[in-house]
């Protein structure tokens, strides 16, 4: 045997996407792509009142329409459910009440597009309108009128934390600021529209859902539930996904609403939103309200923080509880704070539901809190990068409200962005109309409390090699665009030491694939990642006992690279992988093996009200600069520059990380300058891409991305997320930006020409006024 | 509706249809031909996701009436790759979006590869903004944009290293 070439390690390869070749050539199928023989169009009939008394609903016309094969009202679907084990508040229909137009008050399922709409026509419904609640400030000194009985001053939940001394904090600092900041909605607005096709099958009274979901295990158990059908009997699959960025990260109304219609049609029922639909299903990013009080030493060192935040939730509870629990545990983690306060209030309005979308509650606390830090450096006379250096964490460490920081990258990000900026040439030397800016985020590599709490691990990987060598991974993660997939076919190959082509995957197929909670609050590559390499080490360690018996030696001096076995004390003693493989299968086998993955105990927080959510076994980090150009004749900002250095840990996968990174902070910019749900009486006023204004490439600056790798101990290979935590920064960075161009901060987002040139004629007024005190 | 028998000429095939006058092209192509790469992302022409190239000219198919297209040569990104899709007769801008990210969910690749596919067939070396000039009818909310400009400007470096290949292959 001779000598064996070793091969890279698939780990920090630039490796295509696995599913790329379908996506380029048109091959791959996603949910709307499909329709099996007899597939019904589905449509849904939405409240057109934005908060009513339903008094009677006839179907009878629709029912007799020819071509129309099921109706459903909310008087057949009366289980209550939710992404939140507390908040199952919702129905697959209204059956007494809707919250907000768009609300969901009856089902069809027809043989034609055509006939489905005309059906819906012909369904009646009577309302008792009563007063909506649009302001969440008003909303929340309600007494009558309530969205939810059980939600007193319509609010879904608040929080009180208080950690450490604030007002100790605040005796010792010098200077203290207080500002109030406002964020819109804003919404995912993902490529795809929603699409869910479900068929039942009547004799084994079984329903297989094809959806577009991040969930497919949380959907799962909801259709279970509101089915009332055992688990077993549900399957979920996940084709290709359109983009999620959390807008499909729970259970959406018309999942349930095929599978119901299905059910009842005995014939496959297909149900894709419109767009329009889509941005009244929303769950997106919640207006909020952020009262932030800051202490700080003439020195710059922070000594205490209170937030109060109110966040207008939408009609029903959703991820709502776990949003306003982000913004405020995540005011931590980011750099030593010794004393903080939080009065958190999750409001109900009679608007559609808002929930998970990227950056998950921390980017409306983030944008409000860096610009606080900035104004304060500003006032104190000390460089926006120094000030960040002086209130750096001492990881390893945990912060007063328990969250533990093992990796901490973010001095190094700052570093990587000051240089490539050329920050110390530019700020603050830029001429009028000029300026730059910059700003962290940082964000969870996954909760490390499940939202259905117990033991159980939060993901599985399974493997089966077969005798000729070929791997097979069986994993319930859900490849939604980001590269998971690709990621865990990556990690197993490196794992076990086979070529990348040598490894295949199953995913998201709950009849096929072990449990795993689903692509959200950026969990995959660290939860999935990690058992995926327990797996894969469960398989090699099987494989190396084998071996080693038949080439008499122990496990130990056994290595697998270039799907050879081989031995460490001479690699010319070799056997192919497939041979170890059938040596430790036996006969006609082939090779199992799992891994798992829960997070550690000592990562999951504290133990007060709350105190689960925020808790993550890791924390990605970044830093970001942004220059722009403020034309101060017409308010107009162009962003020219934004450059982001993110510590992921370890970039299994550069062209992914890059892309996710950029992708964030793409869509901060968003969030920043031009995106904003615009509300008048519970009807949106632009539902459609163009009026929401998602940018184009014209609207879209160069934007640069810098890996940062701090190695994680608990990370696969080192691993942390990057697909969220770099989006919170670019809002600050960019009101910095423009502070540093034309001397006036923006503290309501968008950041429209109009509030530009408003803040600019404010600050000469009060420049004059100063001037004419002063003589 | 009466319906009106048409005869398409899709990826260099003649396909001839019966449907009625009020028929969009896009649904035309997703549901009766089963070509379901071209993609609906907006339903009014906002985003380019639909869109298929009309004698070479990128067209959303979202706002076109199948009918008025009798005898245009229509190409979808099931005909963009010379040999089907088998993977080493790619076209190059397939490959650049594949090497370089410009993919991440895909549901927007299909419009940009054929708005691109036009680009290169007008400007075989465009500059970076003469990209984004060409792209900006195709909206994507993954990327930023910034892969797949690279994956557009890996296009032209294959392209230099071959002979280009014909829009619509027969």
């Amino acid at each position: 045997m001779g000598e064996t070439v070793l091969k890279d390690s698939p780990i920090g390869a630039r490796v295509p996407m696995i599913d790329s070749v379908d996506k380029v050539t048109g091959k791959g199928i996603y949910t709307d792509d499909m329709a099996p023989p007899g597939t019904l169009t589905g449509r849904i009939l939405h409240s057109p009142h934005a908060h009513a008394r339903i008094l009677s609903i006839d179907t009878s016309a629709a029912e007799r329409l020819p071509g129309v094969k099921a109706v459903v009202t909310g008087r057949e679907t009366p289980v209550k459910y939710g992404i939140l084990p507390i908040g199952h508040d919702e129905t697959i229909f209204a059956t007494d009440k809707v919250r907000y137009v768009g609300d969901n008050v009856a089902g069809v399922a027809a043989e034609s597009p055509e006939i489905a709409e005309e059906a819906l026509r012909l369904i009646r419904v009577e309302y008792e309108v009563l007063p909506a609640w649009f302001d969440p400030e008003k909303s929340m000194l309600a007494e009558s009128n309530l969205i939810h009985e059980d939600k007193p001053h319509n609010i879904e939940k608040d929080y009180h934390h208080h950690f450490g001394d604030v007002e100790k904090g605040f005796e010792a600092a010098d200077y203290i600021r207080e500002d109030r900041f406002f964020c819109p909605e804003v919404t995912h607005a993902a490529l795809e529209p929603h699409s869910t096709l479900a068929q039942y099958y009547p004799e084994a009274d079984a329903i297989t859902v094809w959806s577009s979901t991040q969930v497919p295990y949380y959907l799962k158990l909801n259709l279970a539930s509101t089915l009332q059908m055992p688990e077993e009997k549900v399957r979920v699959i996940k084709p290709l996904v359109g983009g999620g960025f959390g807008g499909k990260s729970e259970v959406i109304p018309l999942e349930l609403a095929a599978a119901v219609l299905a059910r009842k049609a005995l014939l496959p029922v297909k149900i894709t939103y419109s767009r329009e639909e889509v941005f009244y299903a929303h769950r997106g990013r919640p207006g909020q309200i952020v009262e932030l009080r800051t202490g700080i030493t003439r020195e710059g060192r922070l000594t205490a923080v209170e937030a109060r935040i109110i966040q207008d939730g939408g009609a029903y509870c959703s991820y709502g509880v776990v949003t306003i629990l982000y913004s405020g545990q995540l005011l931590n983690a980011m750099y030593e704070i010794p004393n903080v306060k939080f009065d958190g209030y999750r409001v109900l309005t009679n608007k559609p539901a808002c929930g998970a979308m990227r950056g998950h509650g921390t980017v409306n606390t983030r944008f409000a809190f860096e610009q606080q830090l900035n104004r304060m450096a500003s006032v104190l006379g000390i460089d926006p990068v120094e000030i960040r250096r002086r209130n750096l964490l001492k990881a390893p460490c945990i912060t007063v409200n328990g969250l533990r920081v093992l990796s901490y990258g973010f001095p190094e990000c700052l570093d990587k962005v000051e240089e490539r900026s050329g920050w110390r040439e530019k700020h603050g030397k830029l001429p009028y109309g000029k300026g730059i800016g910059i700003a962290g985020s940082h964000y969870v590599s996954g909760a490390a409390n499940a939202i259905i709490r117990s033991g159980a691990p939060h993901t599985t990987v399974n493997l089966s090699i077969d005798r000729d060598g070929v791997v097979t991974i069986f994993t319930g993660a859900s490849e939604i665009g980001q590269g998971s997939d690709t990621l865990q076919v990556q990690v197993v190959a490196a794992e076990l030491g086979v070529d990348l082509d040598r490894v295949k995957i199953v995913a998201a197929d709950t009849a096929r694939t072990p449990i795993d909670l689903g692509s959200y609050s950026s969990r995959v590559t660290f939860m999935a990642g990690n058992a995926a390499i327990a797996a894969a080490r469960d398989a090699k360690g099987k494989v190396l006992a084998a071996a080693a018996v038949k080439m008499a030696t122990n496990p130990e001096n056994l290595a697998i690279e270039g799907n050879q076995v081989m031995c460490l004390d001479d690699r010319r003693i070799a056997m192919p992988f497939e041979d170890a493989v059938r040596l430790a299968a036996g006969d006609g086998q082939t090779l199992e093996a799992t891994g798992s993955y829960r997070p550690p105990d000592a990562a999951t927080g504290g133990k007060f009200k709350g105190g689960g959510v925020g808790p993550s076994p890791a924390y990605s980090y970044c830093a970001q600069t942004a220059e722009v150009t403020v034309d101060p004749e017409t308010g107009q900002v162009t962003v020219d520059r934004l450059i982001a250095a993110h510590d992921c840990g370890k970039a299994i996968n550069p062209i992914c990380v890059e892309g996710q990174v950029i992708g964030s902070v793409w869509m901060g910019l968003g969030q920043a300058v031009q995106e904003e749900m615009m509300w008048r009486d519970g009807r949106l006023m632009n539902p459609g891409l163009l009026e929401y204004r998602s940018a184009s490439t014209l609207e879209s600056p160069p934007i640069e991305a810098i890996i940062v790798e701090s190695n994680d101990p608990e990370g696969p290979f080192g691993a942390k997320e990057a697909g969220e935590g770099s989006l919170a920064a670019t809002i600050p960075a960019v009101t910095q930006a423009i502070y540093d161009a034309v001397g006036v901060w923006i503290d309501t987002l968008p950041i429209t020409p109009e509030k530009i040139l408003k803040a600019i004629a404010e600050k000469k007024k009060s420049e004059t006024q100063v001037i004419k005190t002063e003589n | 509706m009466t319906r009106e028998v048409v005869e398409l000429q899709i990826n260099g095939r003649r396909r001839a249809l019966e449907i009625e006058p009020n028929r969009l092209l896009l649904d035309v192509l997703r549901q009766d031909l089963g070509l379901t790469g071209t993609k609906c992302g907006c339903d009014d022409s906002s985003c380019g996701a639909c869109t298929v190239l009309v004698n070479g000219q990128p067209q959303m198919s979202c706002i076109m009436l199948a009918v008025s297209y009798q005898d245009a040569e229509i190409t979808t990104i099931e005909g963009v790759a010379p040999n089907d899709g088998d993977e080493a007769e790619l076209d190059p801008l397939q490959k650049g979006f594949m090497v370089e990210g410009g993919a991440q969910c895909g549901f927007c690749t299909p419009g940009m590869i054929l708005t691109a596919k036009h680009l290169l067939a007008v400007n075989p070396d465009p500059s970076e903004q003469e990209i984004a000039d060409a792209l900006s009818g195709n909206l994507c909310r993954c990327t930023g944009y910034m892969q797949i400009y690279a994956s557009v400007r890996k296009a032209v470096e294959l392209m230099r290293e071959r002979r280009p290949v014909e829009v619509a292959p027969r």
